[in-house]
């Protein structure tokens, strides 16, 4: 570690230790600790949304799968951005009309059922515990080669910091942090993308034409078909890459934090150029690190190829730039974590105990001190269940908690909104449904079965795709229709009131 | 007494009333037929990609230079999200206005 890393990585420990000191002042109430008061502007909550979404997969995995694999490494890059479109047309203004913290608020301001609210709880709080564990083994695997510290130190240096920002600071120094994170990731990828683009001379038809000389690709480099040989389970990837964005629990909570639909509508728009821009770069990102740093290189600092953003801005820019990087990534980490805990908390303090337990009736300072609690009980469980990871090939998580997303969430989100039949069985029925079948396919998939012993268990996989969301989102739409139908429940007074606060944004009585 | 609070709560507003008037049936309509045909759309040019990458090569074919059709498509996407962002916003500004004169008329001004 030299000299110039650790004062970098103390500059942002102490900067973001500084937001959540002030932010802390200003949360007084529940709604402050959940939703930062509702005060974000559409810029600052565009660039949060960026900051929470823009992980270290993003940032490192997708560099590191174009450096390896060429054009299959962008296909994440694309379905990632997609997922914006389904966002902003179908999703993002109907759920601030209609919520007030959390998904299962959304849902239960057409049904006020307890369990609904329940299974919705939980479906967030299992997306969000495997997208958690994906991220902290993650961080602490990337912190160690960055930083050559010890993988139980990586993750508990992560941990604490996430837990004092949303702890002390809530949704304000989360949002912060994600905001700070998003403008140094995008400063960064600029950079590196514009020395990259220098050394083709400025030439985007020159450096095509010289990456394929320098893979042990060949020409095969610049075509798909590297990575993904079987086409169903590429367009099952893609599937839960475009629809799992809008059942993400931390990205929808982010629509909670701005005052009204119109000011959601436009962080959607800032977040889809920022995101935009910075997965266009992500091909400089991967074709610099396979010319300049080298295929060979790449895998020997890292077998996934993490390894390949930070190595090329080392080739590019020396130790200055590369401590740079590795700061970066490190507040890319911390920003998405503390996203995390906070939508896990909420689904936790606001749902189960406050309108569950407590039916709606708990006092601020109660519904404060849950919240509390519920952080801290969400961070330690997952530190806890990270450092345990740490042997585990975990890559598959987050495309369990997309999947998840696509298949529990979606369906429902889409139903409550747009289906005036829907009703309460509906409601549990394609949220089980999409869930379960998510994760059992999973659990049987070559992600956890593998003959030649790269996954969880030796053995011969029953379920063919790594990702399950082919069958499991046409299951969770499939469940929420058959539990509708087949129960006679309808209210539709109920739901003209829910049709005219969505397209509306009408919030009196 | 709570209940009597209650049913006051309730007489508010009718929205059933509001969900029947005319101005916001037109909305209703408007928003689906913009945004069901460009969902569609978005979602059948995404699809197109893998579909064409997975079951073909046709897309491997040089466009410009070394840059084969499968970027250029890659590249259209990116293209696609930004052009549909900027629809969305105007549209939505005629959508604003028209969810404004609904609850200034058939919900505020009917109390």
């Amino acid at each position: 570690m030299n000299l110039i890393v650790v004062i970098l990585f103390l500059a942002i420990v102490s900067l973001t230790l500084v937001i959540t000191y002030f932010a802390a002042k200003r949360t007084q109430s529940t709604g402050d600790f959940y939703t930062a008061g509702g005060g974000l502007t559409g810029w600052q909550n565009g660039l949060a949304i960026a900051g929470d979404y823009l992980s270290a997969a993003s940032f490192l995995g997708i560099a590191g799968a174009i450096a390896l694999y060429g054009f299959d490494g962008f296909f994440y890059s694309i379905g990632f951005l997609i997922a914006y479109l389904v966002v902003m047309f179908l999703v993002a203004e109907p759920l601030r009309n209609l919520g007030k913290y959390t998904l299962a608020d959304m849902i239960n301001s057409r049904f006020d059922a307890k369990k609904v609210r329940a299974v919705a709880a939980i479906s967030s709080i299992t997306i969000v515990i495997f997208y958690m564990i994906a991220q902290l083994v993650g961080a602490g695997a990337l912190i160690q080669l960055l930083f050559g510290i010890d993988y139980w130190i990586a993750v508990l240096i992560v941990g604490v910091m996430m837990t004092i920002y949303v702890l002390f600071g809530g949704m304000t120094a989360t949002s912060w942090v994600q905001i700070i994170k998003a403008v140094l990731l995008m400063l960064g990828t600029v950079i590196i993308a514009f020395l990259v683009l220098m050394k083709f001379n400025f030439d985007i038809f020159q450096m095509f034409s010289e990456v394929k000389t320098v893979t042990s690709h060949g020409e095969a480099y610049l075509q798909p078909g590297l990575q993904y040989t079987v086409p169903l389970d590429t367009i099952s990837l893609m599937l839960a890459l475009v629809l799992g964005t809008a059942g993400l629990p931390h990205i929808l909570m982010r629509f909670f934090t701005v005052k009204d639909a119109k000011t959601a509508r436009s962080s959607v728009v800032t977040a889809t150029w920022v995101v935009g821009i910075f997965y266009i770069l992500t091909i400089f990102l991967g074709f610099g690190a396979a010319a300049f740093v080298g295929e060979s290189n790449i895998l020997q600092a890292n077998p996934a190829g993490n390894m390949a953003a930070p190595l090329l801005a080392e080739a590019l820019g020396g130790d200055l730039l590369m401590s740079f990087v590795a700061a970066v990534a490190f507040a890319t980490i911390l920003a998405v974590v503390a996203g995390l805990v906070l939508s896990g908390a909420s689904a936790f303090a606001h749902d189960i105990y406050g309108q569950i337990i407590k039916k709606g009736k708990a006092s601020d300072r109660q519904q404060m001190l849950a919240a509390k609690w519920a952080s801290l009980g969400v961070s330690v469980f997952s530190i806890l269940l990270s450092l345990f990871a740490q042997s585990l090939n975990v890559a598959f998580l987050v495309s369990l908690a997309f999947c998840v997303a696509a298949s529990a969430n979606l369906p429902v989100i889409l139903y409550t909104i747009y289906w005036r039949r829907f009703n309460t069985t509906g409601a549990v029925t394609a949220m089980l449904s999409g869930l379960l079948t998510a994760i059992i396919l999973v659990s049987m998939s070559p992600n956890v079965f593998a003959l030649d012993g790269s996954a969880i268990f030796v053995g011969e996989p029953i379920f063919p795709l790594t990702n399950p969301a082919l069958i499991s989102v046409p299951v969770g739409f499939l469940g929420g229709f058959l539990g509708t139908i087949l129960s006679k429940e309808l209210d539709s007074a109920r739901y003209a009131e829910v049709k005219v606060r969505a397209n509306t944004g009408y919030r009196g009585n | 007494m709570p209940t009597k609070v209650e049913s006051d709560y309730k007489k508010n507003t009718d929205f059933k009333r509001v969900a029947e008037s005319k101005k916001f049936r037109e909305l209703i309509n408007q928003r689906k037929k913009f945004i069901i045909p460009l969902t569609i759309f978005f979602l059948v040019f995404y699809f197109a990609l893998p579909i064409m990458t997975s079951y073909s090569t046709i897309l491997n074919r040089s466009a410009i230079g070394d840059i084969s059709w499968a970027w250029i498509f890659a590249f259209a996407q990116f293209v696609m999200t930004w052009m549909l962002c900027i629809v969305y916003v105007k549209k939505s500004a005629k959508f604003d206005k028209q969810a404004d004169e609904i609850i200034q008329e058939e919900i505020e001004g009917e109390r």
